[in-house]
């Protein structure tokens, strides 16, 4: 049965389960809905809650368990000497997925009967072409392990599937038979079913976990087998990026690192010093209608999506840069070989980060207690004074943690990078060479063509890792200085 | 605190530091201040009492122009300091201001070391052409601020670490630093326990010995232990201003009389 | 207090009325930090400024586009020789063999005008579209009946001719161009001049499926923009009932202690991830491991989910937070259970606000390019508009910044017309939904 139709079923017997619940409640009751402990929804939420909510959880869990069981069965099964040289078990693995997903394609397209899919031989047919005629393009010719292989784990996958559809059915109709059966005048339905609420925000809260444990282990398991592949000192300590596919790839972060560094802090210095001043001047000295009217139109700029800015840097600011300071430009200095430079990726990256910086540090200025400026006006002051040698020591902690929350940006920006930063892995110092970044790298070799069991494209999880870790860390500091800073003002 | 009649006679003596002629102020519609004359003399401490919203504070804020920093505020008639119209075009807030200090409600300290907070209004104003000179000016201010004693071993300490009575005598003290003529004060010690108070009011009573001291207060009682003179307000107006014995023993306007014995405010 | 009587140094008297030497270095110093501030606004604003002049004057022109107009003698002698109109027989015409139709079309017109060129007739149909021919056998393939009439056409220029009459090709620049020669763009002109060749309004870039990268001028951003409605779908239908629900629990039921500490923290952290990691998330979970299909908008409106997340929980949390305690008391007073407090009477307050923050997330979502270049969204043409919502949902699409992505990579300045026109079209939804929310939010702003 397609899942779909689970579903769809789970979802009929809860509304069933919601008008049944509620008559049988008010019958009880002999349709005086007074006497009933609860209100009479209460009642028929109950019931629809306890058929779908357990057997949506089984459904979900199943979901996620199944393949990972399955593929540790079939790997099982299959025998070393399938495994040829120059591949590993989960290059074998991939093919044997693709077969089965081919064969099962076939059969729904109506190229191949479920009989004839089952009786399928390595031998006598050639798997390859066939599957090539519902157009599923192989690598290789089908070998009898693999053919064996894949039909174990369509065989598994269709128990697995029908054995799911069982189990979550089954929940389901007990669920709704036991909630249905309680129901009487003087059981307390809203009780349950607000716990049952309760569980069901708690799980939505929860998800926010979830989410990052998925991050973390995503690509921790993908950096693992990179790091099974390939030698960690190379990637933590080489100096050299050059991935090919001869298999001697020397894959190291460090000039990714550089680049990715040296972009943030062109940034940050385009936008730290005019955001800051922006927000300064908002803040201090910027008359209402000069503020309303200019602060929103600088949070133009943060809403405008990266690719735009991406855009930007390749077709317009970068030919641009080349146009004073490559051959024969305006300057005619000859600096500069390509539109694509660290200078444009990071002039344009921090103008996107202008009003990031200045709304934050906006907040934190105002955050600075009137109090502290009129002492400082009342000693004399001017508002300059005031503004360099107390309100900004004062929300100094507040303006590093946003400095902190905008350099952690920086680093994590793809589009602008990809499109305008190049591709050349060097530990260059001209900023008007183009340089490489971690999030370029990422991009570059999960879009290509590259099998997954590769260094390299694994190393594209352990750069994302890499890149995590470095976030994380900024932004946990950020958050905490500026949790710190806005406790003391509170 | 002056009961040498010789003392009481030498007041009348002192002329005239500051001398405000019909002020009024208005916030956007409202008539905060009306026709308000005052003159407040030199080493005398003038106490502004009044019921809370009088307008005893607006008035002082004026003094020092310190409502500048309100855009809707708007001042109007005189206020002569040594004879000058601090309202006049030509001046410039920021120097007036360095003459006439002002003390606040909250103890506000900046958030930097005791030493650079005393050391803020010399460094903005150019008062000390040496570290030596520097140094010298805040041990004189903390010693004029009475706190000497208790922070010279922790100069560098931040000022936000003292107690609220050491931070207002340390604001007191930066007040100083800057060597004004005249010494606003708001509310000085509605942030203080009672001990602090006492502390702080006797300062103030030091204080008077060189400097023209305004003092808002909204206790009485603080008002005839520290002042030589004072202005009661109501409601915006001026009701009475004289020596502070007179009004407090024996006050001219029925507004003052109730005031004082309690039946309004 | 011992020195207080002793005279201190007192600075000489000076008059107010006089600005001294060092107030006025002061004040210099003032106007100085005031002029900072106002170059560092105006250095924003003129970047917006410059942002979007480039965005219009570059991306308008996908707006317009070039046609052709021919009439096509849809020759039996060529297209059907035998004679008897039969489909099969038909089909086996290739595209190539209607490419004679299109050279017989110009030259009757070349004619039928009066004008002379020394181009041949092969020169003069390379001024097409490359799709031109193909056009023409999908409209006989349609109904053989239509073998042997005269029928007009309007044809796509092709991206040269379209380049030269909006003024991106010239003479000069095609001096190393093979696609063109400089007499056919006198042969353009001879035509614009007659009337034969325009520009017009050109829906299909709206409406339209993305093209081979031959073919820019038959490109539009339509399908891509179903693959974004679509996800965009997902995303309301994930984000905001999950989002609500969690922000629910955490303003008004979490208790405090370490667990509701950590989760926060961790909302916080995951509205700072980098958004690429979200894609390596979703190629790693919802591609690798629990194979949904590639470049499907389900699997991106999955991951844009979880990215959306943190920003509505915090704006929800927020607009809960308004919501003062004397509401829920009054419930609670009246004997209503916690859960029934918060959802007949918070919840409803606070909804405006929600909804804005739905907007804003939603709107952040739609822009969000570099997760959907992981899970596949690049790369290829999805030639046709999704035909249900499980389609929608499942069959390989594009999105709207994915698609401007893949032009601009393309490059080719045909192409880059195209992304900018992509740009102008997302900015126009995107400034659509932020308005809404600022309307939205100006509406029902409320001061308790």
């Amino acid at each position: 049965m397609p899942v779909s139709w689970l579903v769809l079923l789970l979802i009929g017997l809860s509304v069933i389960g919601y008008i049944l619940g509620r008559q049988r409640a008010l019958a009880s009751a002999g349709g005086d809905s007074r006497a009933l402990h609860s209100l009479p929804n209460f009642y028929g939420m109950n019931v629809a809650m306890s058929a779908l909510v357990p057997a949506a959880l089984i459904f979900g869990v199943w979901m996620l368990v199944q393949p990972s069981l399955i593929n540790g069965s079939v790997s099982g099964s299959i025998p070393a000497s399938a495994i040829t040289e120059g591949s590993s078990l989960d290059l074998v693995m991939s093919d044997v997925k693709r077969v089965a997903e081919g064969i099962d394609f076939a059969v729904t397209s109506g190229a191949m009967s479920a009989a004839d899919a089952k009786s399928l031989d390595a031998a006598t047919t050639d798997v390859r072409t066939v599957l090539a005629e519902v157009g599923v393009a192989l690598g290789s010719d089908v070998r009898p392990e693999i053919l064996q292989a894949a039909q174990d784990y369509r065989a598994m996958t269709a128990t697995g599937t029908t054995g799911m559809t069982i189990i979550v059915l089954l929940a389901a109709v007990a669920g709704f038979a036991i909630s249905y059966s309680k129901t009487n005048l003087h059981y307390r339905a809203r009780n349950v079913v607000e716990r049952g609420i309760l569980a069901l925000l708690i799980g939505a809260a929860s998800l926010a976990i979830l989410t990052t444990v998925g991050i973390v282990f995503s690509m921790l398991f993908e950096t693992v087998n990179f790091f099974g592949l390939h030698d960690w000192k190379d990637f933590f300590f080489g100096t050299v990026w050059a991935p090919n596919f001869r298999g001697d790839s020397e894959l190291a972060i460090l000039p990714l690192l550089w680049g990715t560094l040296y972009i943030s802090v062109v940034a940050l210095l385009v936008a730290v010093p005019i955001g800051l001043f922006a927000a300064i001047y908002l803040s201090e000295y910027a008359s209402k209608p000069v503020r309303g009217f200019a602060k929103p139109l600088l949070e133009i700029l943060a809403g405008i999506p990266t690719i735009v800015y991406g855009l930007f840097a390749l077709v317009t600011f970068g030919p641009f840069l080349l146009s004073m300071f490559g051959e024969g430009g305006s300057f005619g200095v000859n600096w500069m070989s390509d539109a694509r430079s660290v200078a444009t990726a990071g002039i344009v990256m921090g103008i996107m980060l202008i009003p990031f910086v200045s709304s934050l540090s906006d907040d934190i200025i105002n955050a600075v207690p009137q109090a502290m400026r009129d002492g400082s006006y009342g000693l004399g002051a001017t508002k300059s004074e005031t503004i360099r040698q107390v309100v900004l020591p004062a929300a100094l902690p507040g303006i590093v943690g946003a400095i902190l929350l905008a350099a952690s940006r920086a680093i994590g920006e793809t589009m602008i990078v990809v499109l305008g930063a190049g591709a050349i892995a060097r530990l260059a110092v001209n900023p008007l060479e183009a340089l490489t970044t971690i999030t370029t790298r990422i991009v570059s070799q999960l879009t290509g063509d590259g099998d997954f069991a590769s260094p390299e494209t694994l190393v594209a999880f352990a750069l994302g890792l890499t890149l995590f870790v470095l976030t994380l860390g900024l932004n946990v500091l950020a958050l905490y200085i500026v949790r710190k800073y806005r406790e003391q003002y509170e | 605190m002056y009961d040498s009649p010789a003392l009481e006679a030498a007041l009348d003596q002192k002329e005239n530091k500051i001398a405000a002629k019909d002020v009024q102020v208005f916030y956007g519609d409202t008539h905060a201040i009306k026709d308000v004359s005052v003159d407040i003399p030199e080493k005398t401490v003038t106490a502004f009492i009044g019921p809370s919203g009088c307008g005893k504070s607006t008035f002082l804020r004026c003094l020092n122009r310190m409502n500048d920093t309100i855009d809707i505020c708007r001042v109007k008639g005189d206020i002569l300091l040594d004879g000058e119209d601090i309202y006049d075009k030509r001046v410039d807030p920021v120097q007036l201001r360095a003459k006439v200090g002002m003390v606040f409600q909250k103890p506000n300290p900046f958030p930097k070391s005791i030493y650079d907070n005393i050391a803020y209004g010399p460094r903005i104003h150019g008062l000390a052409k040496t570290k030596a000179d520097l140094d010298e000016i805040v041990e004189k201010s903390l010693r004029r601020g009475a706190i000497w004693d208790e922070v010279k071993d922790r100069l560098h300490a931040p000022g936000t670490g003292l107690s609220g009575g050491q931070q207002q005598r340390l604001c007191i003290a930066r007040a100083v630093a800057t060597q004004p003529e005249v010494l606003l004060m708001d509310e000085p010690c509605s942030a203080l326990d009672p001990i602090a108070t006492a502390q702080v009011e006797e300062l103030i009573d030091e204080l008077r010995h060189k400097f023209a001291v305004v003092i808002v207060t909204h206790s009485m009682q603080q008002a005839a232990r520290v002042s030589q003179k004072t202005a009661f307000f109501h409601l915006g107006n001026l009701v009475e201003f004289g020596d502070t014995g007179q009004i407090f023993t024996n006050p001219v306007d029925p507004r003052t009389e109730s005031y004082i014995t309690g039946r309004i405010g | 207090m011992t020195d207080i009587s002793q005279t201190p140094s007192t600075p000489p008297k000076t008059s107010i009325h006089k600005t001294d030497a060092r107030t006025k270095r002061r004040n210099a110093a003032e106007r100085r930090f005031k002029a900072y501030g106002i170059a560092a606004i105006t250095a924003g604003l003129l970047v917006l400024v410059v942002l979007v002049g480039t965005i219009l004057n570059n991306g308008l022109g996908a707006f317009q586009q070039t046609f052709v107009s021919l009439n096509v003698e849809l020759s039996e002698a060529k297209l059907d020789k035998k004679g008897n109109r039969n489909l099969e027989d038909v089909k086996k015409v290739s595209t190539f063999g209607y490419a004679p139709l299109l050279k017989t079309a110009f030259e009757t017109k070349i004619e039928e005008l009066g004008l002379e060129t020394e181009l041949k007739s092969k020169d003069m149909a390379a001024i097409l579209s490359k799709s031109a021919a193909a056009e023409l056998r999908d409209f006989v393939l349609d109904d053989v009946s239509r073998i042997g009439t005269t029928v007009e056409f309007t044809f796509l220029a092709n991206s040269r001719v379209d380049g030269y009459l909006k003024g991106r090709v010239t003479r000069e620049s095609i001096a190393n161009d093979k696609k063109i020669s400089a007499a056919q763009l006198d042969f353009v002109d001879q035509m614009v001049a007659a009337g034969v060749v325009e520009k017009r309004f050109n829906a299909d870039f709206i409406f339209g499926a993305d093209a081979s990268d031959q073919r820019p001028e038959a490109a539009g951003i339509g399908v891509s923009m179903m693959g974004s409605f679509f996800m965009m779908l997902v995303v309301l239908a994930l984000a905001l009932p999950i989002g609500v629900a969690a922000s629910i629990y955490l303003e008004e039921f979490a208790p405090k202690n370490w667990i509701t500490d950590l989760i926060e923290v961790n909302i916080s952290n995951l509205a700072a991830v980098p958004s690429i990691v979200f894609g390596i998330l979703g190629l790693a979970v919802f591609i690798n491991y629990m194979h949904l299909p590639q470049s499907a908008p389900l699997v991106g409106g999955l991951v844009l989910t979880l990215m959306t997340l943190p920003t509505i929980i915090i704006s929800t949390r927020a607009s809960l937070k308004a919501v003062p305690p004397s509401i829920r008391d009054a419930a609670l007073g009246l004997g209503a259970s916690k859960m029934q407090s918060v959802f007949h009477h918070v919840l409803p307050l606070a909804a405006p606000g929600i909804l804005t923050g739905t907007i804003i997330g939603l709107a952040q979502a739609l822009g969000e390019t570099a997760p959907l270049l992981l899970i596949g969204m690049i790369g290829f043409i999805a030639s046709n508009a999704p035909d249900s919502i499980s389609a929608g949902l499942l069959s390989p699409n594009s999105a709207m910044p994915a698609q401007i992505y893949e032009w601009a990579k393309r490059a080719e300045p045909a192409f880059y017309e195209r992304a900018w026109g992509g740009i102008i079209i997302l900015l126009i939804f995107l400034v659509t939904m932020n308005t809404i929310a600022v309307i939205l939010r100006r509406r029902f702003e409320r001061r308790w």
